[in-house]
């Protein structure tokens, strides 16, 4: 069972293991047949990346702006949103929750329409900030179902001795639910920062000079022709920030992926 | 008054001031709840401006016969496009490719993912690595896998698959060109098969030891524990996982785009992909509107069933 394990996990990162050599080898030669598994490692291709009409650098910058931001934005809001539907709940909160559910099933694609033609107009076109506002839409509804997945595992009894200590909501907010919190809190930023960091498809529609990484990576790609190492190189710094976060929260992705109902 | 008393008892209404007769006076109350919705409204109002409204828009431009190239075409046409999108054979071939592909992908990678679940739910030596290095695939950008299996597996002449096959007599295929649709379901698979694994993996770890081993003891084998054990225990799990895969699948874009551009001619293209075309390439606002709204009520019968589930996982794991 174990060799079946090991196994299976070699083949989900064979197409990793096989870049491998690509990423750390000279550009040219990356084409030969057969494959060579034996090189001279370089991290040449690593300067080329941040160099030239092709620099990643831009689309880097873009990314790690779209990304910080919109998760900030959907933090700020998705808080005292699970505030408001757990610790001290309004009426009918199920129905909100399921409504902010909701909203995640609306495939995109529906909305891109009128999105482009709003951001058109607004001058909104190949700007980042139009991805900022689109990426906190898209990430709320999945960080208010976790943030209140973690909010309603609180001890009744730790709010309750605030209050009686005189504790306004501020001061409970800030000083006994969030510490507390904190690292189900930061989990649900690290997959909101995932998603925001991989989206393509508004990327794609609504940006062209001003891309992000995952927009640029295909561009630049089209455009230079078979650089595998280069591509190797791009892809690995592309996917290496996700891939890291992932790792670090990945005992509460599942949590995220099924918007808090697993645990 | 009366239907506003009535519906008092069930609000805390711990800070309401309550009137002469004891009740807590309306204006209190209807305070007190407003109180109680602020934090909520920010989040709320802006989710309702960046996803309902849009879709509304949709809705209405669906009715109308615009193209940005073309001045003063936004006019009311009624149907006049849903018509159009039926008409369409690439827009009748791209709902029968989304169904397709969305299906295939999500069964297969729920086969490959339960199966990894299995494997990653004993105990073995060094099962929190293998448990990271098979969720790895889930988190690489999806446009990067796209391109590394684009460039160095299916490529027909530098390809690695080729490579590997050749031993076994099978000659250089150009898998993007011939099997098009097959290469991107593979794609989709590897991409989707860990998400797939962690949602029956939380399924598998809430399980009953002891039902397993008293059907051990009973004499039951690894196969009857597992159907008649394991099986139905995860089985909600797996639904859970069909419905929200298929939710998210159905919207697959990067892969099409980046992989085959919905070629060869239009083999690949499935909604998403044709709704971009006719909005970007041709500018026929109306027609990808239309093909959005189709969108949508096919992805919401699939919803309906999938919020059904959650709100019941929901009211098992706060009761």
């Amino acid at each position: 069972m174990d060799f079946g394990s090991l196994g299976s996990c070699y083949l989900s990162v064979f197409p990793c293991v096989l870049d491998g050599p690509y990423v750390v080898q000279i550009g040219g030669a990356a084409y030969t047949i057969p494959p060579k598994f034996i090189f001279r490692p370089t991290l040449s291709e690593y300067d080329s990346v941040f160099a030239g009409v092709q620099s990643f650098t831009k689309p880097l910058e873009h990314s790690i702006f779209v990304t910080l931001l919109s998760t900030a934005l959907v933090l700020v809001l998705a808080i005292p949103a699970a505030y408001g539907l757990s610790v001290r709940p309004v009426k009918r909160a199920k129905d909100v929750l399921f409504f902010f559910l909701s909203t995640k099933m609306l495939p995109y694609v529906a909305a891109v329409v009128p999105i482009f033609i709003v951001a058109k107009d607004l001058g909104l076109l190949n700007n980042e900030w139009a991805l900022v506002i689109l990426y906190t839409a898209m990430n709320l509804p999945i960080a208010v179902w976790m943030i209140r997945s973690f909010f309603i595992e609180l001890p009744n009894g730790l709010l309750e001795a605030a209050r009686i200590d005189g504790a306004n909501t501020w001061v409970e907010v800030t000083r006994v639910i969030l510490p507390i919190t904190l690292p189900g809190i930061a989990a649900t930023a690290l997959i909101c920062a995932i998603f925001a960091w991989n989206e393509f498809f508004f990327a794609q529609s609504l940006t062209t000079t001003n891309a992000t990484m995952s927009v640029f990576l295909v561009s630049s790609i089209q455009t230079e022709g078979l650089y595998w190492a280069h591509l190797a190189a791009a892809a690995t710094i592309a996917s290496l920030p996700v891939i890291l976060a992932g790792w670090v929260a990945q005992k509460q992705l599942v949590r995220g992926l099924s918007m808090g109902a697993l645990k | 008054m009366t239907t506003l008393s009535s519906s008092v008892p069930q609000l805390p209404v711990d800070r309401a001031v309550p009137a002469a007769n004891g009740q807590p006076r309306p204006s209190a109350v209807r305070a007190q709840a407003w109180k109680r919705r602020l934090p909520l409204m920010p989040a709320f109002v802006y989710v309702v401006i960046v996803t309902q409204v849009p879709f509304l828009v949709t809705l209405w431009y669906s009715f109308r016969r615009w193209n940005l190239l073309v001045p003063g075409s936004n006019k009311f046409a009624g149907l006049a496009e849903y018509r159009a999108a039926f008409a369409d054979p690439a827009f009748r071939q791209a709902a029968v490719r989304t169904v397709e592909m969305t299906a295939s992908a999500v069964i297969l990678s729920m086969v490959l993912g339960s199966a990894l679940a299995l494997l990653v739910n004993r105990k073995f030596f060094g099962r929190g690595i293998v448990r990271t290095m098979l969720i790895t695939p889930f988190l690489i950008m999806p446009v990067a896998t796209d391109l590394l299996f684009k460039t160095t597996i299916y490529d027909p002449i530098f390809g690695f698959l080729d490579f590997v096959l050749k031993p076994f007599g099978v000659g250089r295929i150009n898998w993007l060109g011939t099997h098009a649709v097959g290469s991107i379901v593979v794609v989709l698979v590897w991409e989707w098969a860990p998400f797939m694994m962690l949602i029956v993996l939380a399924g598998l770890q809430g399980e009953d030891l002891e039902a397993l081993e008293a059907a051990r003891v009973d004499g039951a084998n690894a196969l009857k524990s597992f159907a008649y054990i394991t099986l139905p225990n995860i089985q909600r799990y797996i639904q859970l996982g069909v419905l929200l895969g298929s939710i998210y699948i159905v919207q697959t874009f990067g892969e099409v785009f980046v992989l085959t551009a919905g070629g060869p001619g239009t083999a690949t293209t499935n909604l998403p992909y044709y709704l971009y075309e006719q909005v970007f390439d041709n500018f026929t606002v109306g027609l990808g509107a239309a093909a959005g709204i189709i969108v949508v009520i096919l992805t919401q019968v699939v919803a309906i069933f999938a919020l059904r589930l959650l709100s019941g996982l929901l009211r098992a794991s706060t009761a």
